[in-house]
């Protein structure tokens, strides 16, 4: 009895009227806690600032000042230099993007109409390979894709090439052949992108279409809508959230990435990633170029990004695998 | 509709094989007789055997452990107080904070690493430091920091607000309520937030490769270091062996969640039973 009915003494009631109760927490606490509580995030306030604003800003100086220290737009004259790493970059996310919803989004849907067990199972199964080291999961793909590597080797052992070089046989200046070409190819880096963040683009929109209320599905179909009309009108909307955040999830990484390109090119083919790495590594050390560099693709990014948000929003859980 | 149906199943499962095929060749040659990555030449485990000798894999395999327990464990405790800190603010300070809380989340790792590189190497230049294992941890604690806010948040969200109300009724401290009725309630989005700042600090390339400096190495970058040269099986020996810890894991794991489930539905329904 003395537990249940506390707010109702008088204090408590005196403490509403004051208009107490509006703050978020305590009519005991009121101000003071707000503003207690308020204050745990000082420090990370501190941290965002100088791990995370200032170093932003550093970018931004460098990519305006010189060797000397001194102001100079001249890190940007010799970017058209440049615009070809960049529109292979852009070109190769975007094919990387796309595959990864052509076999993304029909997998997620297929995952999401299987049993909730059987569900689970495949979600771990999908994250399981992240837990690998994502250059081994890389370098793995160069023992398959070499010259000398277990795809060829097994064309081979099926007698494909001998089947090729035999109906060539007859024409003029024929070379046989040995191998595909399939590493050291922009197909190579275009796979390998897809490889790595293909579960990036499933997961967020399985978990998207698994939150999709069947009752209304059911009301399309009582409406009398076929199960085609029932994808386009009900389910491809409800879930375009999920395919938004997948393709940030995807085309970031990707736009970004050196490894995949060092690794599954060994250099032939140069993207933004490799060019901005090659500035603040090695022997032509130049962070001024490579800041200026970092800020254009940031721009692109958050261009991309904002033309995405757009078409809805997706972004929190995106991030909450 | 049933056709459709076994086309997405086919669809997955050959999804799956495209993501397995590599990981299994992968764990195969960690068994090979040979260093060669194509050619079978017999089952060995001398690879794992020189694995455990091998100071700079071993080495660099500390350190991972070290920088991902070390900064997963302090950005858990950074993060938890500062989502509480966040959701007693006003919106107009909340939002445009999240915001920037969100930028390591959404930026590419280059420009995370790189940033931060500029950052230490130019404060390093005034304080006298260099790169090296604390820079390395500093970078690691700054990228884990958002993750371990964004699962807790709707965990605060959740809550009940009455539950502060009432705790602070029965003569809670505002120290007493944090620690005795909100960090309770909201300890699966901390543990939650833990692991996937832990994972994401294993799983890190890039960012250390930046802000580690010469001095130290990661397992990542002692990989990244041999596949420019040439990858011993001794490499596989090591996934193979990680990627057999964590499947263990997630297996216990799992088939604890399913017995757990299943006792409560037992329960639920002996209850359902005796009020019938």
């Amino acid at each position: 009895m003395t537990r249940f009915p506390l707010r109702r003494t008088n204090a408590g009631r005196r403490m509403r009227r004051a208009g107490a109760l509006k703050s978020a927490f305590t009519p005991a606490a009121g101000f003071f806690g707000r503003f207690r509580r308020q204050s745990f995030a000082y420090p990370y306030v501190l941290w965002l600032a100088l791990f995370v604003v200032i170093p932003i800003i550093l970018i931004a100086v460098y990519a305006f000042t010189g060797a000397d220290g001194g102001f100079t737009p001249g890190n940007f004259s010799g970017m058209m230099d440049y615009a070809p790493v960049f529109g292979r970059s852009l070109w190769l996310a975007f094919l990387a993007t796309v595959i990864c919803i052509i076999i993304g989004y029909p997998a997620a849907l297929a995952i999401s109409r299987m049993r909730p067990r059987s569900q689970r199972i495949l979600i771990v199964l999908l994250m399981l390979p992240m837990w690998i080291n994502f250059l081994l999961r890389t370098y793995a793909w160069m023992s398959l894709l070499e010259n000398t590597g277990l795809i060829n080797r097994l064309l081979a052992s099926l007698g494909v090439f001998d089947l090729i070089n035999a109906l060539h046989a007859g024409t003029p200046g024929y070379a046989p052949i040995t191998h595909f070409r399939l590493i050291n190819t922009d197909g190579a880096v275009v796979l390998g992108m897809v490889y790595n963040y293909l579960p990036f683009m499933i997961l967020p929109i399985q978990s998207v279409i698994v939150k999709i209320d069947p009752s209304v599905i059911e009301a399309a179909q009582d409406l009398g809508a076929d199960s085609r009309l029932v994808f386009r009108k009900v389910i491809l909307p409800l879930s375009l959230s999920g395919v938004i955040s997948g393709v940030t999830m995807v085309f970031v990484p990707a736009v970004s990435t050196f490894v995949i390109s060092k690794l599954l090119s060994n250099g032939t083919v140069m993207l933004l990633g490799d060019l901005i790495e090659m500035q603040f590594t090695g022997a032509a050390y130049n962070p001024h170029l490579g800041s200026a560099i970092s800020l254009i693709m940031m721009i692109i990014v958050v261009i991309c990004m904002s033309v995405m948000s757009r078409f809805g929003e997706g972004r929190e859980q995106a991030v909450r695998l | 509709m049933t056709k459709k149906y076994a086309g997405g199943k086919l669809l997955t499962a050959l999804t799956y094989i495209f993501l397995y095929a590599p990981i299994v060749v992968l764990i195969v040659f960690s068994f090979n007789g040979s260093k060669s990555r194509t050619v079978w030449s017999g089952f060995t485990l001398d690879w794992y055997k020189e694995l455990f000798g091998d100071k700079l894999i071993m080495g660099s395999l500390q350190t991972t452990l070290l920088v991902s327990v070390a900064a997963s464990a302090v950005a858990a405790v950074i993060g938890t107080f500062a989502a509480i800190g966040f959701y007693s603010m006003k919106k107009r300070w909340r939002g445009p904070l999240l915001t920037i809380n969100n930028i390591p989340v959404i930026n590419a790792d280059i420009i995370t690493g790189v940033s931060l590189s500029l950052l230490f190497v130019s404060a390093g230049a005034v304080l006298n430091f260099e790169l090296g294992f604390g820079t390395l941890l500093l970078a690691h604690i700054s990228f884990d920091i958002p993750y371990v806010i964004l699962s807790v948040m709707p965990k605060l969200y959740q809550l009940d607000r009455n539950l502060f109300e009432a705790a602070q009724d029965l003569g809670c401290t505002w120290f007493q309520t944090v620690y005795k009725v909100v960090i309770p309630e909201i300890l699966p989005g901390i543990i939650n937030g833990l692991l996937i700042a832990f994972t994401m600090s294993v799983d890190d390339f890039v960012v250390s490769y930046f802000t580690a400096g010469s001095s130290v190495q990661t397992l990542s970058m002692t990989i990244y270091a041999m596949t420019r040269r040439r990858i011993s099986p001794k490499i596989n020996a090591i996934s193979t062996l990680l990627f057999a810890v964590v499947l263990i894991l997630l297996v216990v794991v799992n088939m604890r969640e399913a017995r757990q489930h299943k006792a409560e539905m037992k329960k639920a329904n002996a209850l359902k039973g005796e009020l019938e």
